[in-house]
């Protein structure tokens, strides 16, 4: 094979974000939605649902209800944006569209932040329902500001866009995408000190809790529940599990390739 | 925005421009198979060159290759004057891949409004509405813009596919099989169209087929098999050359020639 010169892609791809094309990608993951207005209804519904179950099943113990449901505030948008985002990548993968659109002048980075904008839209939405839910209408005692709750719930969600962005890259099917979430996810769950204390944990687990990204958003919601004012360690758990959505974020910008096998 | 390419110094003079495309020694591997095996070939501007052969020849690979979205690319690929999967080609160039790649839960027009977003987010919104209005008109689904993507036939949907490669002006359009499972009525519109793009816009054309009569409407053929061009020639002198009458007959005979030589090789060895 004689071959002479390798033809690569040249340095200069775009990275840089542009605005006008994160935007539309965002709008028009969001007008995808509204073709769908049944997954929107289950995304918001099923939340409430939820807490409404929880708050009658700690009905004798509502101490109980209040640091789960708190919990479960920040785990929620998680866990929901996490399966949407990552079987939603996944059909862009699998129709052809993402090629489509790597072929056009596209950067990753709009991509992705378009994908991050409108899911972290829906996931307000959600939160916000969710958070008024539970504080006005079930009785959820936060010493803190419904605010701070709304905001760990928000990085909590793009924490889950970027999981669930990022694990697509591994699913070649709907099937295995769906299986990454006990996998990705139930660790997390129990670790986070949402069944027990943290620190009530074996040794090497509580170590392994340190470092999953879930901890840090149930620690973040309990602080409010507990403080009236924003605590170091609140903001320190809130920046920490922003940067682990920047993180994850940027490792699933690495598995889009414009150029496949 | 017409981005015309300037010619390297040294190259043939305005007449005769930098080919659209041009190959060297264009090698490519996927897992353990080597799909192209170091081919060499041309592809004019300004007309319409049939890429045609039995299907797993190779033909989507080398047009993934064009475009830039394949890898494991070795050899030289020149695509208008750029190396291929050039950023700055993004834009000049058309694809369309075999299966129909659109949104399935968007109108016709909110998929194609979203690529014209992509494609030049600059121009005003009435400019790229004017666009989207014109390959509706193109692809003759202007009936049908506010129909969900999802709900059209399948040649309806490709056509969806071919209207967003044809949004902006790109300067070479890659199709893929553009009108598999179109009725004739329909394949003979758009090769109507595929001519007066060439024809009007001076845009240059790939356009893979195994379906043998679409040869005669190209200017040019590439015929492939098992990753080896055959033949890169007009319809005409591969017809004389090959003393048939028909291009179907004229593939025939160059397989049954490439199969013979082949043969000829392994007993010598």
């Amino acid at each position: 094979m004689n071959t002479t010169t390798i033809t690569t892609t040249a340095p200069t791809a775009p990275s840089a974000l542009s605005v006008s094309r994160t935007t539309a990608t965002a709008a028009r993951v969001l007008r995808q939605l509204r073709h769908d207005p049944r997954t929107i209804a289950l995304l918001i519904l099923i939340p409430c649902v939820m807490l409404v179950l929880l708050r009658y099943v700690f009905d004798g113990s509502p101490r109980t209800f209040d640091s789960i449901g708190a919990s479960l505030l920040g785990i929620f948008p998680l866990i929901t944006m996490f399966l949407v985002t990552s079987i939603a990548t996944l059909r862009e993968r699998t129709s052809g569209t993402l090629e489509r659109l790597l072929s056009m002048p596209l950067g990753k980075g709009d991509l992705i932040a378009g994908y991050a904008l409108a899911f972290g839209f829906l996931a307000v939405i959600q939160s916000a329902l969710a958070t008024g839910l539970a504080v006005w209408f079930l009785g959820l005692d936060v010493t803190g500001s419904p605010w701070l709750l709304l905001l760990v719930a928000l990085l909590d969600a793009l924490l889950g866009t970027a999981l669930g962005l990022f694990v697509s890259a591994f699913a070649a099917s709907e099937y295995q995408a769906v299986q990454f979430m006990p996998a990705v996810i139930f660790p997390q769950l129990l670790l986070c000190g949402l069944f027990t204390p943290r620190s009530d944990m074996h040794p090497v687990l509580e170590a392994v809790s340190d470092v999953l990204p879930m901890s840090y958003a149930v620690d973040g919601m309990n602080e409010v529940l507990k403080h009236t004012d924003m605590t170091a360690t609140f903001v320190r758990d809130a920046l920490i599990v922003a940067g682990c959505a920047l993180l994850v974020l940027c490792l699933g910008a690495a598995t889009l390739r414009r150029r496949t096998a | 925005m017409m981005n015309y390419v300037v010619d390297p110094p040294g190259a043939a003079p305005a007449p005769n421009p930098t080919p659209a495309v041009q190959a060297e020694a264009l090698t490519v591997v996927r897992g353990p198979r080597t799909v192209l095996r170091g081919i060499d070939f041309t592809v004019p501007r300004g007309q319409i060159t049939g890429l045609l052969g039995p299907s797993g020849c190779g033909k989507s690979t080398l047009m993934r290759s064009i475009v830039g979205t394949q890898a494991k690319v070795t050899g030289t690929l020149n695509v208008l004057g750029r190396p291929a999967g050039h950023p700055s080609l993004r834009t000049r160039i058309g694809y369309v891949t075999q299966a129909p790649s659109v949104y399935d839960d968007l109108t016709v027009r909110q998929n194609l409004d979203y690529f014209a977003a992509i494609l030049d987010p600059g121009r005003t919104a009435a400019t790229r509405r004017h666009d989207v209005d014109r390959v509706l008109t193109d692809v003759d689904l202007a009936t049908h813009a506010d129909a969900l993507a999802g709900n059209l036939s399948g040649g309806q949907r490709s056509r969806v596919s071919l209207a967003v490669a044809l949004l902006g002006t790109p300067e070479l359009l890659v199709l893929d099989e553009p009108t598999v499972g179109l009725d004739p009525v329909l394949r003979r519109d758009l090769w109507t169209l595929f001519h007066d793009i060439a024809a009007s816009r001076g845009a240059t054309l790939l356009i893979s087929s195994h379906v043998m009569d679409e040869a005669e409407r190209c200017h040019r053929l590439l015929l492939m098999r098992e990753g080896e061009v055959l033949a890169d020639d007009t319809p005409d002198a591969l017809r004389t050359r090959t003393g048939s009458d028909t291009v179907e007959a004229a593939f025939l005979h160059l397989v049954d020639e490439a199969v013979a030589t082949a043969r000829q090789k392994e007993t010598t060895r």
